[in-house]
């Protein structure tokens, strides 16, 4: 049994050892091993501390990435203390002598309101303690002072002053790239916003027509009617979350249905195939309704007869495939082309585009709207979903059951 | 045994899984009703596809076949396949529908932020189907060896393409429909003929020597052997040898073995006449590794075998896959209870062929066909017309375990294949990725043999566990997991077992301690893997995932409170 134990330990360790040392290593990737001469070496080293640096800062200047970024930072200035503050306290210390950090504090006032840097001497009554000169340096984004970089070391050094300033000219900019990365999360809710807005005019108008003719002959009729209005706008408008489950896309579908049914009566014909496994699937909000929209339309224009409306989602793998069909007119490629470019724009094109657009923005180039036409032989738009995608989710709500 | 029934049988399973899964149930779900057409799969019918796609050739024909050589402790083996629904169940089920991963290198991204532990992950995703793959494949050749004497290949080969043709050509469409009756066709398929079996049991008076050791001989039998086998006799034995023993060349003369070992050469048939006991064979250095270190140190086997399928089951890539489909944490919760109930309900049913095996076909364990037990019990205890159909519906059952699972499995490892593997996407890199995912464990079919089937699903469950539980439970339930701890203990751990089981798997020779650390990995990889992953977790604590905090709470939230949270 201890020939059993020791191949047991001699198996065991090898392989502890292995993991350990591969994590600190994976951990700590700044090794570049002999690679040029040391003067490239360096460079090397700055760059991937910058590099390093950077990440943290791009989700803009708090608690949290100042103290993920002022160590790095620090190894890049090479100072014995590095502080980190915003335009009212001090975010984070990283290195010796944290009790100057009150300090520090009482001098940020200077380069807040002036914008421009200052140096000065630390009182110190610690007798070992290394630092004596401090040098403040304003972090700028677009001419508004942000916060403040601090660096101190033992003595006045006019190159500490200038590398001070370059490293706070290279922080500022990965703060004004973090207020661009802001402006355009904003710019992208503004636009689900338009399309909400886009729905409703055309659409809330004939409803409530068609809701209003049956009122005196067929009250039930209305009432039910009102109610799937009333569903329909609930989801459309609803405010949280980005992103919603086929099931509650396809409910929406089959409210706003029921309402073109009401004014089209017969003349809609809609059969669906939608396979069960990929009713989960997380979608961005609002992004079939319209190409629906858009099949109704295309598919009753210029015709007198029914129109066949055709919805499959098919579960391929690692995707879900939804294809839209209408037997309508149709189109010129060439103009749906300039279309979806943005180049004309007719009345209901801007839906499928923008459709077009925020899919694109969630997965990437290769998952926009596949759309194939000819004229008068109908339409098929096709949107491949993946069934899952970094920081897509949807904002989970019970499927009624 | 007759072929003239199971063929048909066989290929007829064959058929109505490519047209239930290209076509049929398609159309009953085309409709204009949105109501319908919006009916997410619900806990049991997706219990019961992930039951039809988890009950392998190693729950269909191997446990059996286990329980006739080596007695009751194989029982184990069900009890572990079936209880590491409860690990998954307790620990996994819910967090993991909630993170909406689809695979495990989903599930990996999701948690950790890092493309590199998802390629890891992925890496493991195939290394595991491949293992898992391996011996459906045999266990198909087997089974068609059995049934018409086609050489072992060949129903391997048939179970590859049919499974690659399907998967390729987008078949499988409505797979959970297919998977969930692929369950009910294995159920009927062993229950029919176990409640015949069981009576014929009874009106032969119901022996209930089962489980003595060693067991023997109802009646006179003949045992061909295709390779050269020490049998070890407890007591004296007289048979009657067409061939060489110890050295001896009789033809059809009756011999007086004494007790001890001896040698029968290749091609000799011995009969046996009745109440003689079965001798025991020998293993020989280079055979049935796993049950060697079975009879030298049972205990630390058994543990090995329970910590593989207690903690290996939620690392399985096919069934991981299935949960997506739960519409949210609460149905996974339930779909895996009902999986618990179904598939426990199947695994009472090989035990009893192995019983009946070891009493009217005890000469199976002699050879390595042990695992065929399940296809000749009908022929054997009941004969005839009726004899043949039961043993057709076993075969046709068994072929759907092995459609079923190589199918599954195919999908997923071709998906990890096309999506972080092959260069591009699309259509028809999925179908190169199904080629690949298939053509590897063929080869291998053909270079590897000789494990017993569930023995071979063992090992790849001894990965599973190794690699995957950890980052399952860790990424679940640890806050202060990182991606280079997780990369090393996927490393480590699976990585250790995955030699350890290529290292069993090529018949690597010799006995002693660390031949029975490679055999049965588990109690000393799984260990391994979780501590790596502490300890390079710990060491790394600059590298947590800066949303943890939120993944974690989206992760054990129920969805109903996060709406109300949000709304």
């Amino acid at each position: 049994m201890s020939g059993f134990l020791a191949g047991l330990c001699v198996a065991v360790l090898p392989l502890l050892a292995a993991g350990f040392w591969l994590g600190r290593r994976t951990a700590r990737p700044e090794n570049l091993g002999g690679l040029g001469t040391p003067v490239e070496h360096a460079t090397f080293q700055t760059l991937h501390t910058a590099s390093l640096a950077a990440p943290p800062l791009r989700a803009g200047l708090t608690e949290d990435t100042a103290r993920r970024s002022a160590r790095r930072l620090r190894t890049l200035l090479g100072t014995d203390a590095l502080c980190l503050a915003d335009d009212r306290r001090v975010l984070a210390w990283d290195g010796v002598g944290a009790h100057h950090r009150d300090e520090i504090a009482g001098h940020l006032a200077g380069p807040l309101r002036t914008g421009r840097g200052e140096a000065f001497r630390l009182t110190c009554g610690t007798p070992d303690c290394p630092l004596r000169w401090a040098v403040l340096v304003p972090l700028t984004v677009d001419d508004r002072v942000h916060g403040v970089l601090v660096a101190c070391a033992p003595r006045e050094s006019a190159v500490l002053a200038r590398a001070a300033a370059e490293v706070a000219r290279w922080v500022s900019v990965q703060l004004e790239l973090a207020d661009l990365d802001r402006s355009r999360t904003r710019l992208i809710e503004a636009e689900i916003r338009a399309l909400r807005a886009q729905i409703s005019p055309h659409f809330i108008f004939n409803s409530l027509a068609v809701i209003a003719s049956f009122v005196r002959t067929d009250p039930e009729r209305a009432r039910a009617l009102l109610l799937e209005f009333a569903d329909f706008t609930r989801y459309s408008f609803r405010r949280h979350g980005d992103f919603t489950t086929l099931a509650d896309e396809l409910h929406a579908i089959e409210h706003y249905l029921a309402l073109v049914r009401a004014r089209f009566g017969d003349r809609l014909a809609v059969t669906l195939q939608i396979a069960p496994e990929v009713l989960p699937v997380a979608l961005p909000f609002l992004c079939l309704q319209p190409l629906v929209e858009n099949a109704v339309k295309h598919g009753l224009e210029g015709k007198a007869g029914t129109c066949r409306i055709r919805i499959t989602a098919q579960d391929a793998g690692a995707e879900a495939v939804v294809a839209i069909d209408d037997d309508g007119a149709g189109m010129d490629p060439a103009l749906l082309r300039r279309i979806l470019a943005g180049e004309v724009s007719p009345s209901g094109g801007i839906g499928l585009s923008n459709v077009d657009e925020r899919l694109r923005q969630v997965y990437g180039d290769g998952h926009g709207l596949v759309l194939e036409t000819a004229p008068g032989a109908g339409m098929r738009i096709t949107v491949r979903l993946p069934k899952y995608q970094p920081g897509v989710h949807s904002a989970g709500r019970l499927p009624a059951e | 045994m007759n072929s003239g029934y199971a063929v048909p049988a066989v290929v007829l399973v064959v058929v109505a899984t490519v047209l239930v899964g290209a076509f049929g149930l398609r159309v009953s779900r085309t409709t204009s009703d949105f109501y319908v057409a919006s009916r997410t799969v619900g806990p049991r019918l997706n219990a019961a596809a992930i039951s039809g796609e988890y009950l392998s050739a190693a729950s269909f024909l191997g446990i059996a076949g286990l329980v006739l050589v080596q007695g009751p402790d194989m029982l184990w083996y069900p009890v572990g396949y079936t209880a590491g629904y409860l690990v998954l169940l307790l620990f996994v089920a819910a967090p993991l529908r909630r993170s909406g991963a689809y695979t495990l290198p989903d599930f990996a991204e999701a948690r950790l932020a890092s493309p590199a532990v998802r390629r890891l992950a992925g890496a493991f995703v195939v290394g595991v189907g491949w293992l898992y793959l391996l011996p459906q494949l045999q266990g198909a050749g087997l089974t068609l060896t059995v049934l018409t004497g086609a050489p072992g290949t060949l129903g391997a080969v048939v179970v590859a393409v049919v499974v690659v043709a399907t998967v390729a050509a987008g078949g499988m469409r409505s797979i959970t429909f297919v998977q969930a009756f692929q369950y009910w066709l294995k159920l009927t398929a062993l229950l029919v003929p176990a409640l015949f079996l069981v009576l014929a049991w009874q009106g032969d008076g119901a022996p209930r020597h089962a489980f003595e050791e060693p067991p023997a001989f109802r009646e006179q039998r003949t045992v061909r052997f295709d390779g050269t086998l020490d049998l070890r006799l407890v007591g004296p034995l007289t048979v009657t040898v067409h061939g060489r023993v110890d050295g001896r060349t009789l033809d059809g003369g009756r011999a007086r073995l004494p007790a001890g070992v001896h040698r029968v050469e290749s091609g000799t048939r011995l009969t046996f006449g009745p109440g003689a006991r079965v001798p025991e064979s020998v293993h020989g250095p280079d055979a049935g590794t796993l049950a060697t270190v079975r009879e030298e140190r049972p205990l630390y086997a058994t543990y090995g075998l329970i910590l593989a399928t207690f903690l290996g089951t939620m690392g399985l890539p096919h069934v991981v896959v299935r949960y997506y489909t739960s519409p949210h944490g609460v149905a996974a919760r339930r779909t895996t209870v009902a999986v618990l109930g179904l598939v426990g309900a199947f695994y009472l049913l090989p035990p009893v062929y192995g019983a009946l095996g070891r009493l009217y076909t005890p000469e199976l364990a002699l050879t390595s066909d042990a695992d065929a037990a399940v296809l000749l019990l009908p022929d054997r205890m009941i004969g005839g017309v009726g004899g043949d159909l039961l043993g057709a519906l076993v075969a046709g059952g068994a072929f759907a375990a092995f459609l079923s699972t190589a199918s599954g499995l195919t999908m997923a490892v071709a998906g990890v294949l096309t999506q972080d593997v092959l260069p591009a996407r699309g259509v028809r890199h999925f179908r190169l990725g199904a080629l690949l995912a298939m053509a590897v464990p063929l080869a291998a079919c053909a270079v590897v043999g000789g494990l017993p089937v569930a023995d071979a699903v063992g090992l790849a469950f001894a990965v599973s566990a190794s690699s995957f539980c950890p980052l399952l439970v860790l990424g679940i339930w640890w806050r202060r997991l990182t991606p280079p701890g997780a990369a090393a203990g996927m490393l480590v751990g699976g990585g250790s077992a995955l030699l350890a089981v290529a290292a069993t798997m090529a018949g690597y020779p010799g006995t002693g301690p660390l031949h029975t650390l490679l055999a049965w990995p588990a109690p000393w990889s799984v260990p391994l893997g979780f501590v790596t992953m502490v300890l390079v977790s710990l060491a790394t604590p600059g590298r947590t995932p800066a949303r943890t905090a939120a993944v974690l709470a989206r992760f054990h939230l129920p969805e109903q409170l996060r709406a109300e949270v949000k709304g």
